[in-house]
């Protein structure tokens, strides 16, 4: 967060960014978080595109290290056929 | 001993009496090579998200279990067999859960819903895809919209090491 300021100052000054948008907080941490779970489809539906990718956490904001859960529960999902691998 | 949850889906044209006979059949080789089944989960004939050995629909079923690990090889090796089970995972856990899984939860919240929209509801706050419509309808203009948008370069820029600079 530190580091994001600074960077906005080097950038332009006092001026806000025009696409400055607030970093989210990762939805897998922080209390009453929901548990990765591969049996958990609903929950594991909304990582995934309309074509079955797994989102990047760029665009969902999950942490590193849950990211890396989250692909593992996907995955696991997916073999069990509760997912699809890829969508039309 | 470890703690494991196992699924494995049956057939579709099994009967559900038949899907519990081979719960039990599975069950009592883990109790004979020394291990223990808690939980035992029939999640009934769910739609499979993709053709499987070429059935659309497959018996669920979770099993927890507190065994060795040479009880769990042999109950694989005999799912393998089965020519009944079509697919099957065992995930090795640090703690057994209690209670219903998410499994069933959603299933019981689902039933007094919509049954329709059932797995499709949520999305992400702001920017997740868009709703789907209907499964397996006709996908329209949706086809390319895959990555959607990636969002601007300049909101990561601090994360690694300040490409502004």
């Amino acid at each position: 967060m530190d580091g994001d300021r600074k960077a906005v100052q080097a950038a332009g000054g006092q001026t806000r960014r025009p696409f400055f948008r607030r970093r989210k907080s990762c939805p897998f941490s922080g209390k009453n978080a929901p548990k990765i779970d591969y049996k958990d489809t609903r929950l594991l539906s909304r990582f995934v595109s309309e074509r079955g990718k797994i989102v990047p956490s760029r665009i969902t904001a999950v942490s590193a290290k849950k990211q890396r859960e989250l692909a593992q529960a996907i995955k696991r999902a997916r073999n069990l056929a509760l997912l699809p691998y890829v969508l039309q | 001993m470890a703690f494991y949850e196992s699924v494995f889906i049956a057939r579709q044209d099994v009967s559900t009496q038949q899907v519990e006979a081979l719960t039990e059949s599975f069950a009592q080789i883990v109790v004979a090579q020394g291990g223990k089944v808690g939980k035992r989960e029939y999640w009934g004939l769910r739609n499979l998200a993709y053709k499987v050995k070429k059935n659309r629909k497959g018996h669920y079923t979770l099993m927890n279990l507190d065994a060795p690990p040479a009880a769990v090889l042999e109950m694989e090796r005999n799912m393998r067999i089965n020519e009944d089970v079509i697919r099957f995972l065992t995930v090795r856990v640090e703690a057994l859960e209690e209670g219903p899984s998410a499994m069933m939860q959603a299933r019981a919240s689902r039933d007094e819903r919509d049954r329709e929209r059932g797995d499709f509801g949520g999305g992400f706050r702001d920017r997740g895809d868009r709703p789907r419509r209907d499964f397996g309808g006709d996908g329209g203009g949706y086809r390319d919209r895959d990555r959607g948008e990636r969002p601007p370069r300049r909101d990561e820029g601090a994360n690694f090491g300040g490409t502004e600079a």
